[in-house]
């Protein structure tokens, strides 16, 4: 891997293992897919390539936050608020 | 020309698990190793701050817990989302036991007094306790006016447009400064901490005051007397029409 590329994937995979703690399924289960994920691409050596495997964990990264955001606010809607006639 | 307004931010750092189990004395909950974090609607409230910073209506975002050592943490998460810097009154033990919005709102009345603040930011209520009296009582402490369940805020001058979410509807109203604002759900969508920031935010300070260096008396005025689980949901039963249906609910004497 090109070495500012290699910075890239590591913050990338450290990004997602920090949000993958409050996984509904668990954070052990998060981590083993996320693992197996970054393996299964390990010896990909296109800078062009790793620039899009790294956007689209970005996007993942986005889409654990909407989660995260969408079930709490459901909770909470769902706690305090009438149900919606 | 913009107010320079220096809000402060109260979170609560309170239990968020679901499961929850009464302690065997009925005393209380169970409060040990469940996990504690900050309450939903008070990250609202660092968003609205954090956001009013960001638009440069404010000028610098103070983060305030009350609680044990651990409490520390969410003061880190808000300093994560933009808070300026952290505040954390240590109150741990009995003490902290009894920490109810009586006294976290003298301690927000003394800080206030202390920082110059023209503005608090608080959730409408925690969850685990779900009073919903603390923004009430600080405005109360400091004669301020309150805009609470704020659903829209906004800075006109040196006064703030609120709209409130009521029963009836939403009530908009406009208040003078110095004032205090709970948040409901709908005021913002909170961002999340990611790692990155975390890391940043090491960087800020976090000070540490004890309620007696404010001069706030903690003793409460309320004694639990007993804390029981809510009664066992009975089993429901299946039915194949609806008139058996029917037939049921007249038996059970509900129709």
């Amino acid at each position: 891997m090109a070495n500012p590329l290699k910075t890239e994937v590591i913050r990338l995979y450290k990004n997602l293992l920090y949000l993958g703690r409050e996984y509904p399924q668990g954070a052990a289960y998060f981590r083993q897919r996320l693992k197996s994920a970054f393996m299964k691409n390990k010896d990909v050596t296109d800078p062009e390539k790793i620039k899009q495997l790294v956007a689209r964990g970005d996007h993942v990264i986005k889409e654990l936050e909407a989660l995260y955001f969408l079930r709490k606010y459901r909770a909470m809607k769902k706690r305090y608020y009438e149900p919606e006639k | 020309k913009c107010p320079r307004v220096s809000p402060v931010v109260t979170l609560c750092y309170c239990f968020v698990s679901p499961q929850i189990r009464v302690k065997p004395d009925n005393t209380g909950v169970v409060t040990d190793g469940v996990k504690h974090s900050m309450n939903p609607f008070c990250e609202i409230a660092v968003e609205e701050a954090v956001k009013l910073k960001e638009k440069k209506l404010i000028k610098e975002v103070v983060a305030v817990s009350c609680g044990p050592q651990q409490s520390q943490e969410t003061i880190r998460t808000a300093l994560a989302m933009g808070a300026d810097r952290g505040i954390h009154v240590d109150v741990s033990g009995k003490d902290y036991e009894n920490l109810g919005p009586l006294q976290v709102s003298k301690i927000l009345a003394a800080l206030a007094k202390q920082e110059d603040a023209q503005l608090i930011l608080l959730g409408k209520q925690a969850i685990d306790d779900d009073c919903n009296q603390t923004g009430q009582m600080t405005a109360a402490l400091l004669d301020w006016p309150q805009g609470t369940f704020a659903s829209e805020v906004s800075l006109e001058g040196d006064k703030i447009n609120l709209v409130r979410e009521i029963d009836g509807g939403l009530e908009h109203i406009k208040i003078n400064t110095p004032a205090v604002i709970t948040a409901d759900l709908r005021l913002n969508t909170p961002r999340y901490a990611t790692l990155p920031n975390i890391m940043k935010a090491k960087k800020k300070k976090i000070a540490t005051v004890k309620p007696a260096d404010l001069g706030v008396d903690l003793t409460s005025r309320l004694e639990v007397l007993k804390v029981e689980e809510p009664p066992q949901r009975e089993a429901g039963m299946k039915v194949e029409t609806v008139e058996d249906l029917v037939v049921k609910l007249k038996e059970a004497g509900r129709v």
